[in-house]
């Protein structure tokens, strides 16, 4: 047996070695704008900051509570116009960034009640064209109150954080490093709810809503709860994406980015923090920086060979598609999962009690 | 005689057109053991249903120590005391064995949100008396060495103790087992018989729907009979055995 320690802040017990790769990962992204001076890759890696906080939100809505929601990037949108419109000059509010982000997140958890009593009944295929359409329904909605969000053109002039009279203005570093913090928190915050009174609940609801009500679980407070504290992620993430980029229109928000965060925890592994945090980790590098380098190979390709159509080929999306296809093909159960569930998946058995419908 | 601890006045519930229970009255003593018996189809699972709040009755009153629980939802039904199981084990299957019966104590709780996440020592001890006393309860069914196993990988006889483990976590008044034996082989007919006679010693009341009638009649203080939805005897084991309309239910009109 090799020794064990117990890590602070409630992550549990873990080997040494595990411990010491914890620490040696925190200190990599600790050190990582250090490390890497290219200005550009450091406003990527911030970018993928966003990616994961709107990956762990999604992942108690689907991973922990099992409710599909298709239209999740609508509390994006609401956490970021929230910002947007009472930090720019769009009203000549210009409120603070630092309690704005609380309120983006106050919003959007709202709003993720809002959309969360109605659908209280629902479950599967039916949530998921519900939240389909309200996903669908808040661009448009921004889109055409032009009086108040700017309409097609957005918000402009987003004002940018301050801190300690130390302004963050458009250099990346900042960002990178309130992300990584408020990622962090997050982490260990979302660690401890997993395996509390709420964690239990929200995955007997996943795992069975009958049963679980019998046990004594309130399934309306147990949803909204997961649909509120879920989108308050997408707020928080949100806020920080319009004060980084100090611009927001409609169409950042589409179904698209619904989806990416939802194929990302799939990748990473349904339900597993550790892995929604793989999955979002990956998926925001491969697109924002691994991916996008591609196109711009294929365009120097063409133009050597003086071949436009190899010089105009976008292969972002076909390469990304095809490492989801292969990593569905090859591990369904995500990049991390536990043994069961990978048998399950793999050998075809049918799961016993969540399968069996209906009360007599 | 004192008051029934459940008491089961006049209860009727109609789907449509069909009475699948009829003016069912059904008095249950506190401490005691009662089996709801019938043929298929005679309408048991759904007096379970009513009393556990899936269905509202169509008519009749339903009372938990005086008090009317009718119109209460599920997990009200539970708070107040009652808890089940289900005919087709409905555990939580990708949830530990350790949880599953965590679960079960939900009304017994009051950490907040809040003080989960925080982990404040308030959330930290009610947590570990939680689990110590889930613990406790899975060495009563005797499942304490697959406490950390996946609920869905226990073979069936186990699953259908950890179901009666998670029942029994918030120390409830009543316990409603629906048709515990199913499945079983006859050792573990009489282990079963063990449990429930336990759990009747550690003060809760038990109701069972059963159709092994050797387990019945070996463990029940009281047993109802019903068919097509209405109560055709009740009794002791030996009185509603020998009773004709039962046997006539079960066997047919003589020949």
């Amino acid at each position: 047996m090799d020794a064990r320690v117990r890590l602070p802040l409630g992550l549990g017990e873990v080997a040494v070695w595990q411990a010491l790769g914890l620490l040696a990962i925190v200190a990599l992204f600790a050190l990582y704008p250090v490390i890497d001076r290219n200005i550009g890759h450091v406003s990527a890696v911030a970018d993928a900051g966003y990616f994961l906080l709107l990956v762990f939100g999604l992942n108690i809505v689907v991973g922990f509570a099992g409710l599909l929601d298709l239209g999740y990037a609508a509390f994006f949108a609401i956490g970021a116009y929230t910002y947007a419109m009472v930090a720019s000059t769009q009203f000549n509010l210009h409120l603070n960034f630092w309690p704005m982000l609380i309120g983006s997140a106050c919003v959007a958890a709202l709003f993720g009640v809002i959309l969360g009593f109605p659908t209280l009944r629902l479950r599967g295929d039916y949530l998921a064209i519900v939240t389909l359409g309200f996903g669908e329904i808040v661009p448009q909605v921004f889109l055409n109150l032009d009086k108040y969000t700017g309409g097609p053109n957005g918000i402009s002039n987003v004002d940018q954080p301050v801190f300690f009279g130390h302004a963050f203005g458009f250099n990346p570093v900042p960002y990178y490093y309130l992300y990584l913090v408020v990622a962090l928190i997050s982490l260990v915050l979302l660690n401890n709810l997993r395996r509390s009174r709420l964690g239990r609940a929200w995955m007997a609801i996943r795992e069975d809503e009958l049963a679980a009500t019998h046990m004594g679980v309130n399934p309306v407070t147990t949803k909204l709860l997961a649909f509120a504290m879920g989108a308050s992620f997408a707020g928080l993430a949100g806020c920080i994406y319009a004060a980084k980029l100090t611009l927001i229109s409609p169409d950042e928000f589409n179904f698209s980015v619904s989806v990416t965060i939802l194929s990302a925890i799939v990748l990473g592994g349904m339900g597993s923090l550790l892995g929604a945090f793989i999955g979002g980790l990956l998926l925001a590098l491969l697109n924002f920086m691994v991916l996008p380098q591609v196109t711009n190979w294929t365009h120097a390709l063409g133009t050597a060979l003086h071949n436009e159509a190899i010089q105009n080929a976008d292969l972002h999306y076909i390469i990304y598609g095809l490492i989801l296809v292969l990593v569905m093909l090859f591990r369904p159960e995500g990049l991390i999962s536990n043994a069961s569930r990978r048998a399950e998946l793999h050998h075809g058995q049918p799961a016993t009690s969540a399968a069996a419908a209906g009360v007599e | 005689m004192s008051a029934p601890l459940l008491a089961i006045e006049g209860l009727t519930k109609r789907f449509g057109g069909l009475t699948a229970v009829k003016e069912l009255t059904m008095h249950v003593e506190a401490g005691s053991i009662s089996s709801l018996i019938g043929p298929n189809g005679a309408g048991k699972s759904t007096v379970f249903n009513v009393i556990t709040g899936i269905y509202v009755p169509t008519a009749g009153d339903i009372k938990l120590g005086g008090a009317s629980i009718v119109g209460r939802k599920p997990h009200q039904v539970a708070a107040a005391g009652i808890m089940r199981t289900f005919q087709n084990i409905r555990l939580f299957a990708f949830m530990t064995v350790l949880e599953n019966v965590m679960v079960g104590e939900q009304t017994r709780m009051h950490a907040t949100p809040l003080d989960s996440a925080l982990r404040t020592p308030r959330a930290q001890r009610e947590e570990r008396a939680v689990s110590e006393r889930a613990l406790e309860l899975l060495d009563f069914v005797g499942l304490s060495a697959q406490s950390e196993q996946w609920a869905r990988n226990l073979p069936y006889g186990m699953q259908r103790r950890l179901e009666i483990a998670r029942a029994l976590a918030p120390n409830p008044r009543v316990l409603l087992l629906d048709e515990p034996a199913a499945g079983a082989n006859p050792v573990e007919k009489r282990e079963l018989m063990a449990l429930v006679r336990a759990i009747r010693d550690r003060g809760v009341t038990v109701v069972l729907i059963e159709h092994d009638m050797k387990l019945v009649m070996g463990i029940s203080d009281r047993v109802t009979v019903l068919d097509y939805g209405e109560k055709i005897s009740e009794g002791d084991p030996q009185s509603v055995r020998r009773d004709p309309r039962v046997i006539e239910a079960y066997l047919g009109k003589g020949a």
